[in-house]
């Protein structure tokens, strides 16, 4: 397995109450870059996402952090790890209790001791980065959706982690929201050099952003490599033009639907 | 026709295995609380925040609860003792009542009702909205950051009210005892000192600690494992209170059963020693 990789997933299985959601997937995310992964609705994009930073744990196969086996770790293994890691949430997941400063410092909070000053000073850059100095002291509830995402991304680059993975970045947003997400990923992205995962049912997002694209269909990657080649790709051609089959969950509406992450 | 049969024995069998993961579920939780706690970083102000949320803010529907509860008791009390022209003893009867049984119990349903319902609502609105995963993904241990807080608060918190709820229900009778039928309230506080001992304080008292706990843990539990968005937080609410009611109940069964078993002194003795008075 090469170092080069940030991520690997082999033959990784996962299931939710018997209804298979990942079957047997192959990906590789490659350092430094931008790599997207596009699906529809129950394609098990997000499911993907959460098993890179150990949120999800696989039934069967192997994944690799930067060549790490970390397919069977604990949750008091992955605490360490995590910090190399930033996650944005589909929802932003935001602290309703907590401030913006104190989202924002909640990560260096818990691995730094930091004086006061030093947060205080990363936040307010954070912010500034995402486009929104001075929200130091309003609360979520205050915010429209696109600041909260932009809230949701300062807090997950507040430690400068070597992987950003964003879960439906541009979900709920209008399309002038959108574009300023997606134009902040790819800044980030110059500025921290760092690996970014962004999960999307986004087509404009994805050609926008990506240096990388892996398109999954029932739970396995159907097409997979460098943007402008996977563009011409026929799986891609059929998602863009909607005639993929629907996914068996949405079909049926099956209980599987409640146990799993979203996409 | 065999299968037809099954169906139902399959049903329960599926239930069976619900109920012991559930329950699996549940005593893991509890120990990884347990391990939370002796994790060098302890979450004090968040401690001290959920005490005052849970535990100070039930205090007043527990004074209430509880006064107007030792006034009808009195009222009853006084009104069939009146029969046996016992009607001055009415203290004796109420206070024993109210320490070893109605202090502990209702201070127990009502904050299993409130702080019971309002951790299932705030952690289950935190899980369906990915907050729960946010604290993972940053690194941090949503049982130490959520879990212990509240757990703690509902332990220490509910034998405090439950004293608040003994002293008021006592009152309570008092007030009723001496305007309704005249009886001196000097003369109904001897009555109730001379007949409640020390033990049946510490038996009520510490039952609660028990309850705390139990409410503390289901509504932790019952929260964290919400589904479904925002029909499942409320189904996830409905269900802490039942639960956390009825085991309020159940256990207080067996725990006065087991309590009564023990010699009176070996309680007193303990009670002394964890709140290190004399009284």
């Amino acid at each position: 397995m090469s170092e080069a990789l940030a991520v690997e997933f082999r033959g990784v299985r996962k299931s939710f109450r018997a209804e298979p959601v990942l079957r047997g997937l192959d990906l590789s995310v490659p350092s430094g870059a931008t790599t997207t992964i596009l699906g529809g609705s129950g394609s098990g994009k997000s499911v993907c996402l959460k098993h890179m930073i150990g949120l999800l744990r696989a039934d069967a196969g192997e994944i690799r952090v930067f060549g790490r086996d970390v397919t069977q770790l604990s949750e008091q293994g992955w605490v360490p790890l995590r910090r190399e890691f930033g996650m944005v949430f589909q929802g932003a997941a935001l602290f309703d209790s907590l401030s913006v400063l104190e989202n924002v410092a909640y990560p260096i909070r818990e691995h730094m001791d930091w004086p006061e000053e030093r947060v205080r000073e990363r936040v307010r850059r954070c912010l500034e980065g995402v486009g929104l100095a001075g929200a130091e002291p309003m609360f979520p509830a205050e915010l429209s959706g696109g600041m909260k995402k932009r809230v949701a991304v300062a807090r997950a680059i507040a430690l400068e982690p070597r992987i950003v993975l964003y879960d439906e970045p541009t979900t709920g947003l209008d399309p002038a929201n959108s574009r300023r997400v997606g134009q902040l990923i790819v800044a980030l992205q110059r500025e921290l050099s760092a690996t970014s995962v962004v999960v999307t049912h986004d087509i404009e997002l994805c050609f926008e952003i990506s240096d990388r694209v892996a398109l999954l269909r029932e739970g396995r990657v159907a097409a997979e490599g460098r943007v402008e080649e996977v563009r011409e790709h026929a799986e891609l051609r059929r998602f863009l033009e909607g005639s993929e089959p629907l996914p068996p969950a949405v079909g049926r509406g099956g209980r599987a639907e409640e146990g799993r992450a979203h996409g | 026709m065999s299968e037809l049969a099954a169906q139902p024995v399959s049903k329960l069998g599926d239930r069976a295995l619900e109920l012991a993961e559930e329950v699996g579920d549940f005593a893991l939780l509890s120990v990884a609380t347990l391990r939370a706690a002796l994790r060098s970083r302890f979450p004090w102000r968040a401690v001290l925040i959920e005490f005052e949320a849970l535990a100070v803010r039930s205090a007043p529907l527990v004074i209430v609860t509880s006064t107007f509860t030792g006034m009808v008791l009195a009222l009853q009390t006084a009104y069939s003792l009146a029969r046996f022209g016992a009607k001055p003893y009415v203290g004796s009867i109420v206070g024993l009542a109210i320490v070893r049984e109605l202090g502990p119990v209702l201070a127990a349903l009502m904050v299993g009702g409130r702080a019971g319902a309002g951790i299932a609502s705030e952690l289950g609105s935190m899980q369906v909205t990915e907050q729960v995963d946010a604290i993972r993904a940053m690194g941090a241990d949503p049982v130490q950051k959520l879990v212990l807080p509240r757990v703690l608060a509902t332990t220490l918190g509910l034998p405090l009210l439950t004293i608040f709820s003994i002293a008021v229900g006592i009152a309570g009778g008092m007030v009723v005892a001496d305007a309704q039928y005249g009886i001196a309230s000097g003369f109904y506080l001897q009555t109730v000192t001379s007949v409640v001992r020390i033990g049946d304080f510490a038996s009520g008292v510490a039952k609660t600690v028990v309850f705390g706990w139990a409410i503390g843990m289901i509504g932790c539990h019952v929260g964290l494992a919400t589904r479904g968005g925002t029909v499942g937080v409320g189904r996830a609410t409905t269900r802490a209170v039942v639960i956390a009611s009825i085991v309020v109940l159940v256990a207080d069964f067996f725990l006065t059963k087991l309590l009564l078993m023990l010699p009176a002194d070996a309680l007193v003795g303990l009670f002394v020693r964890l709140f290190g008075s004399g009284t």
